[in-house]
Formats: structure tokens, sequence, C-alpha cells
């Protein structure tokens, strides 16, 4: 059967954005080659190729990390505080300004539907940079003693799931406290960084305050063990984030890590129904699962489980999926063939391990990167899919009887990044959140983001916070 | 373009339809009983339902989809006329719009029903003879429904034999926000007997009500009085219809018809004035309870300008430009 009421193609154009097709480094304020091979970015929809950007070597990263230290130094260091707020707020309104664009390139780049690039990634990196320059000339009041200090220059390495709105988680924070920063994307979707460093040429930010270096593993090694660099931040696995905190171990460089997560979302028997659904449909489908925080386990009280499945298959069931660029999709494509290669892995798992699979019927594109939104019942605490991170649209469902079952289960992860609790009674959700070890709890809402809340992990989900007073400390020194 | 993934997620999978017994068949036993089950039903978090509003809200609705969906909507309109200074003349001359909408254009559909306070439901009827084009009379004291059962009942006799095909009633809000549920049930049971063969909708004035808690549980009471349709106001009260209370009705039409077989309608009324807060609803119709309520057997608009903006709007499409107000009729 098909619907009476089938929308047409309501495609996004992509004419806003003009791709060149090849991008350099942005090195102290410009374009410039980069000495290593060139790698080709490609829109995960359709494998198309959509430019040639330049790798970094070491000796890029060097010239990235003088030009920064220099800016640090002359221009961005002595400058009165409250004249970075107005860069930050300038760069802010760029971002609005040509905020379709950004978000066209996003989509393209990344695979993700232009209604969440348009709606959620492109707003929030503008509200991170509006929030953030508000702070400039106020650090004084941001509880970390009389006179904090800017720690100097920041080496940062970014992932590909959220490409512009981690790049303004990192950069934002860097740069209200007086910092200098040297960025690298991520391999897969370099695009909008390259976007930004003309931003950063529109508002005429001073040489070197921004560089940007793009490249694989090896640039990004690059950054962080470079020596000069007072500070490394970095978001991505925590396989990854494992290896830069031995290589920056034993050096003054200063550390933040964000990586992985399984979060667990909480079902109580009291819970709205169906806004817990749509819930759990936001917490492991947006951005197809590619999110650290993503709910990925959904933990239901025994005896409306039945209830919740069926209702969350039926939802599941009116997603949308293909073009990312059509406004009504709802599920875009996977970001990678090395990322869909790994969904499949840890999925075949599961089915092997005894859990049990649902995924709706219904086609994918043939051409491009795509992984049908999964349910997994009859999951076992012990399964992989119940303790590896999948990052992707792929959930298993376990159930409780009480909340100390709830809270033991949800606890019972090497990770500790968020989690969600839905209920209706507010005694309850206060207990649960006390007792959860999870840097971001939300309760009867999901992934919802914030630059004035501040955001970070336990255990192996990294440590440090970003957003909110908290996100400040990354980046100041209060020793004076 | 996108598709949806499993096209047959909404579709009616309870067995059985109607063979079933009731099984809520006892919670009127009592107050207590019946306030137990209604407060027993899932809560509804407002954050979250606005924002599920909200997202299918952006939904991009162009070209084709766009037209099916203006049709659609005008011959789901009950086209209204509910004031003080209402006279057989103004009655007449809607029932010669409800009937030709576009005159200019005869592939124009036509509307639902014509609705009309209970004293004007035989001129309306007498002018909508042979069209196919329903009668709606609102009754039971509307809008405030301050009236004793008696008088509510004799009201909704008079317009039934005036020939209303359809009779609009009003919830006895001052009973259900103290919490006399069975009053309010009782009271639709007995409207819904002196209907006879006309259908019955129930207002539940959800801007008296104000909680969507409230909605779901007026929802729920209504349709197991035997209502027909639920609908949202009288128009008369502000806010009127809003997309967060309609998607909470849907999803009420929706959980009764799985548990019991038996589908209800429901009517947005007040408020929608614009083809694309008409287009939204059929959306959030489309993508919460599916195919089987995209038709006016099962989803009415309650407006009185909402049509001219629809027409306005198909004349758009069909010739590429705008027209203006002055190509649509004023009533």
């Amino acid at each position: 059967m098909t619907s009476l009421f089938e929308y047409a193609p309501a495609p996004e154009s992509r004419s806003i954005v003009d791709i060149r097709p090849s991008y350099g480094l942005f090195i102290d304020g410009e374009f410039v080659d980069g000495t290593g091979t060139p790698l080709k970015t490609v829109n995960p929809a359709t494998e198309e190729v959509l430019s040639e950007v330049a790798t970094a070597h070491e000796d890029d990263v060097d010239r990235a990390v003088r030009a920064a230290r220099r800016a640090f130094v002359k221009t961005w260091g002595p400058m009165r505080p409250a004249d970075r707020g107005k860069y930050l707020f300038r760069i802010a309104r760029l971002l609005q300004e040509r905020a379709r664009e950004f978000a066209v390139l996003e989509t393209l780049d990344n695979g993700k539907p232009i209604r969440e690039s348009r709606d959620v990634d492109v707003p929030l990196a503008a509200a991170h940079f509006f929030y953030h320059a508000g702070w400039a000339d106020k650090l004084e009041h941001a509880g970390l003693g009389p006179a904090p200090r800017p720690l100097g220059v920041a080496g940062q390495v970014i992932p590909w799931n959220f490409p512009l709105l981690m790049l303004a988680w990192k950069v934002a924070p860097a740069l209200a406290t007086g910092n200098t920063v040297v960025l690298k994307p991520a391999e897969t979707t370099p695009l909008t960084a390259l976007l930004f460093a003309e931003i950063c040429q529109q508002a005429d930010l001073p040489p070197g305050v921004v560089n940007i270096v793009t490249g694989a593993g090896e640039t990004g090694r690059a950054v962080i063990s470079h020596p000069d660099v007072d500070k490394v931040a970095f978001t991505g696995s925590t396989e990854v984030g494992r290896s830069i905190a031995r290589a920056v171990a034993g050096t003054e460089k200063r550390l933040t890590l964000e990586l992985g997560g399984k979060a667990a979302n909480i079902v109580f028997d009291d819970a709205p129904i169906d806004q817990a659904v749509e819930g759990i449909v936001r917490g492991i489908f947006f951005n197809q699962g590619h999110v650290c925080c993503a709910g990925s386990r959904l933990l239901v009280q025994e005896s409306v489980h039945d209830d919740v499945v069926a209702s969350l298959q039926r939802r599941i069931g009116t997603l949308r999926v293909g073009d990312p660029m059509d406004k009504n999709t709802d599920l875009g494509a996977i970001n990678s063939a090395e990322q869909l290669a790994r969904i499949r892995e840890l999925t075949a798992f599961g089915e092997t391990e005894g859990a049990t699979c649902w995924q709706p019927d219904g086609d994918l594109p043939d051409r491009g990167f795509w992984f049908k939104p999964t349910v997994f019942t009859d999951v076992s605490p012990a399964h992989r899919i119940a303790r590896d991170e999948v990052f992707g649209p792929v959930l298993s469902v376990m159930t409780f009887r009480t909340p100390d079952e709830a809270v033991a289960k949800a606890n019972n992860t090497t990770y500790g990044l968020s989690a969600g609790i839905w209920s209706e009674k507010g005694s309850r959700i206060l207990k649960v959140t006390d007792q959860l070890r999870a840097g971001v709890v939300w309760a009867n809402t999901f992934n919802e983001f914030d630059p004035t809340s501040p955001f970070g992990g336990y255990k192996q989900s990294g440590y440090g916070r970003e957003g909110g007073r908290q996100g400040l400390a990354a980046y100041l020194r209060s020793d004076s | 373009m996108t598709h949806v993934l499993d096209p047959n997620a909404l579709a009616d999978t309870s067995s059985g339809t109607g063979t079933l017994p009731d099984p809520f068949a006892d919670v009127t036993r009592s107050n207590d009983a019946f306030r137990a089950f209604l407060h027993g039903l899932p809560g509804v978090d407002q954050v979250g339902a606005e924002a599920r509003a909200k997202v299918l809200g952006t939904r991009s609705i162009k070209t084709t989809a766009k037209a099916w969906a203006i049709d659609t909507a005008i011959s789901m309109v009950d086209l209204t006329t509910l004031e003080g200074s209402d006279t057989p003349g103004k009655v007449r001359a809607l029932a010669a719009k409800a009937r030709r909408p576009d005159p200019t254009d005869p592939s124009c559909p036509a509307v639902a029903a014509v609705c009309v306070y209970g004293d004007l439901a035989g001129v309306a009827k007498e002018a909508l003879a042979g069209t196919g084009i329903n009668v709606a009379a609102v009754a039971t004291a509307f809008p405030s429904g301050r009236a004793s059962r008696e008088v509510k009942l004799a009201d909704v006799r008079d317009a039934v034999a005036g020939g209303a095909d359809e009779i609009d009633m009003v919830i006895d809000r001052g009973a259900f926000l103290t919490g006399r549920y069975l009053d309010v049930f009782e009271e639709i049971v007995a409207v819904k007997e002196a209907c006879g063969p006309a259908h019955l909708k129930v207002i539940l004035e959800t801007g008296e009500l104000v909680t969507l808690d409230a909605v779901r549980r007026a929802s729920w009471l209504a349709m197991l009085a035997g209502g027909d349709f639920i609908k949202t106001s009288t128009g008369k009260v502000s806010p009127a219809a809003t997309l967060p209370v309609c998607l909470v009705m849907l999803e009420a039409v929706r959980d009764f018809r799985a548990a019991t077989g038996r589908q209800v309608g429901v009517k947005p009324a007040g408020g929608i004035r614009t083809t694309k807060d008409a287009v939204k609803h059929l959306v959030l119709i489309n993508e919460t309870v599916g195919s089987d309520w995209l038709s006016p057997d099962w989803f009415r608009f309650g407006a009185s300008s909402l049509l001219n903006d629809l027409l306005l709007q198909r004349q758009k499409l069909r010739t590429g430009h705008y027209s203006g107000p002055d190509h649509v009729s004023v009533d």
C-alpha cells in the first residue's frame, strides 16, 4: 500500500554554495598548499567526489603552530578582551548570515539530512560563538580566580559527525579565553571548516589566530605532539583518545578528551509514552546515530516493554530515508564506507549472539552508504551490541523491573557520557539522575544541546567539560 | 527524493475489528472508577508534544503534493458561520459557496459540510438539497454549554428535526474540570441518543481544558461515550485549534481504534486560516495516524476564512500567479 499523501521531492538547492575543485591549508590567514598527497572528500549519499583537499605534513603543522604562537604573542593575546569579543560576535553573525551555505555544504560533505544541518548544527554553532563572545571580557567572573590567563596555542582535533558544530565547540571557547588555535577537521568532512576559514578572513580576524590543517590521522598526531602546543582538545573515538593521552603524558600540555558513549535511555512505566517514543527515535536516529551521546541502550520497565517496542516500531516505519538534501528527509547517509562496515560488523555480532533484529521494510538508495534503522530486542547486557559503541542507527533494547535495577544496568558500562530518563514523576527523575554516572542526564528529552550547558563524560567517555562556565576552565590558567 | 520506510506502519493492524468485547465496559461503573481509568492513561509531556508538532510543521509540501493537499483540505472543510447576526440569506450564500467554492473551475471539490446554529439547519438543508453536502448544526447551548440537560437535549432534537446531518455538541467543561467525569460522559451518551441517525461531534473546548493531559482524557471520555468525531473548539475561545492539541487527539483516536476496533474522526476548529496551517494538519495526520484518516469521513476543518485562502493557493498553482482577495467571494 502506498500512502494517499506522497510528498513530492523538496530538494534544497546546492547552487548557494560554491565548492572549489581544490582547497589548501589555512595558515596565518591565507590558504596555502600542503606538502602531503591531497585527499578527496566525497558526498556519502552519492559517492560523488566533492573536492580535493590538501593534507598537512609535520612541516605544515609546524608552520601553523608557529603562526598561532606569533598571533598569541603579538595580536590576540595582548588584545583588549572586549575587542576579542567583538571578533567573536562578528563571526557568529557571519555564520548566521551564511547559514544556508553552511547547512548545504555540511549535508553534502557529511550525509546528514538538511533539516538537521539547517535547524540544529548551524544555529547551534552560531549560538556557541555568541555565547562565548559574551564571556570574552567577563572571565574574572568565571569562578577561576581574579585574573585567569590563556594557555597559549591550542591543538584541536575534531570528528566527522558534527563537523562545523564541533569546530564551534572547540574554537569559540579557545578564542574567547585568549588562546589561538590549530584545528584539524576530520578527513572525511573538511569542507565546512574550510568555509569557516573564509569567515575568519571576512571577519578580519588577525592572521594566525585560527589555523586549519586538513589531513588524516598523521596530521592529527603532528598537531597534538607538536612541542609548542600548550593545550590539546580532542573529540572522537575512545581508541584514538587513549593514544593521544599516551602521547601527551609527561608533557606540560593540558588535555581534554570527549570520547565515546553507550548511553542508557531509561523509560519508566509512568513515562509519557508517545513523547518517550519520540525521544527514543531522536536519541538513536538523530544524525544516523553518529552521536557520541546517542541513546543506544534503551532500558524499558518490563511492564511497558511490549507497548513501547510496538509504538517504536510503528514510529520507525514513518521515518523518511534517502536524499539528505531533501527537506523532508529524517535519516540520511552513513558518513563513510569504513563506518558502514563497522556498523555491519557489530550488528552481525548482535544476531549471532542471539538478540532479535528488527528493521522496517522498504528500500534504501542504490548508491552511497546507507544503513536501515535497526532495533535489537532480547538483548542481554553481556552482548557486544549492549556494550560496544556502534555509532550508527542501531538500538539495543533491554528491560528492568525496579529503579535500582535501572540505575545498576545504566551504569554498567565503561562509558559515561550521557543518559536519559522518561517519567512523569519529578522526584524519581531527581533521584535517579543523582545515581547515574553520566556527564549529561536528560529528563523527558534527549540530544538537546545548549552552549550554556557543560558537556563531557565520566570514565572512558573522557575528561574535561565543554560549554558553560565549566568549559572555560579547559582553556584558562588560574594560577595568577 | 525520500521515501517512507514502511508505508504500512500506520495501517490498521487490530484484528477482528468491531467484534472484540469492549475492553472498557466497566470503567464507567462509578465516577471513581472512571477517574482512575482516565488518570491512568499515559501522560503527555507538553514540551515533547510541541516539539514533535513543530518538526512536522517544517515538512516541505510542494507541487503535486501541494495540489493534492489543497483539494483534500477543501473537501474536508466544514464551512462555518456562527454569528448572532446570521440570517437565512447569509446561510444560503454560504451554501452556494459550499457547492461550488470556485465558480471559475468546476474541478474544484465541494466542501464537506456547512455548519450553522440549530435554528438555521432547515434553511441550510433546503439550500444544500441533493448536493451530498452535509448540514452540521451546533447544539447543547453552544458555545458555553451552560444550560440544563433538558434544554440541551431539546436543542439537539430541534436541530435534528430541522434536518441536521451532524450535531456539534459542547462538553460540560465545568463538570470536567471539577472531576465529575461520569456526568460529562452520561450527557454525551444522552445527546448521542437524541441525535438518532445524525453524526455526533463532541467539542472538547481545549482552550478551556488547557493541559494536554486533560485533552487526552477528554478525548477518551468522548470516544467511550460514543462520539463519532472529537472536535477541538467552538471557535469562541482562544486558543482554539493548535497543532500540539490536534496531535494529542490524533494519538487518542489511533490508540482507541487499536484497543476497540472503532475509528473516530477528528475536527480541529477555530484559528486555522491559511493553506499552510491546513497542510500542516494534513502532514500531522499522515505521519501520526496515516491514510485511514485522510478523508472527509474522518477529518474535518471547522473554518470560515480558510476556504478562501485554499482557493487562492489553488488558483496560484493552476495559473502560476497570485490573484488576490477580490478573486474569491466575500461571505
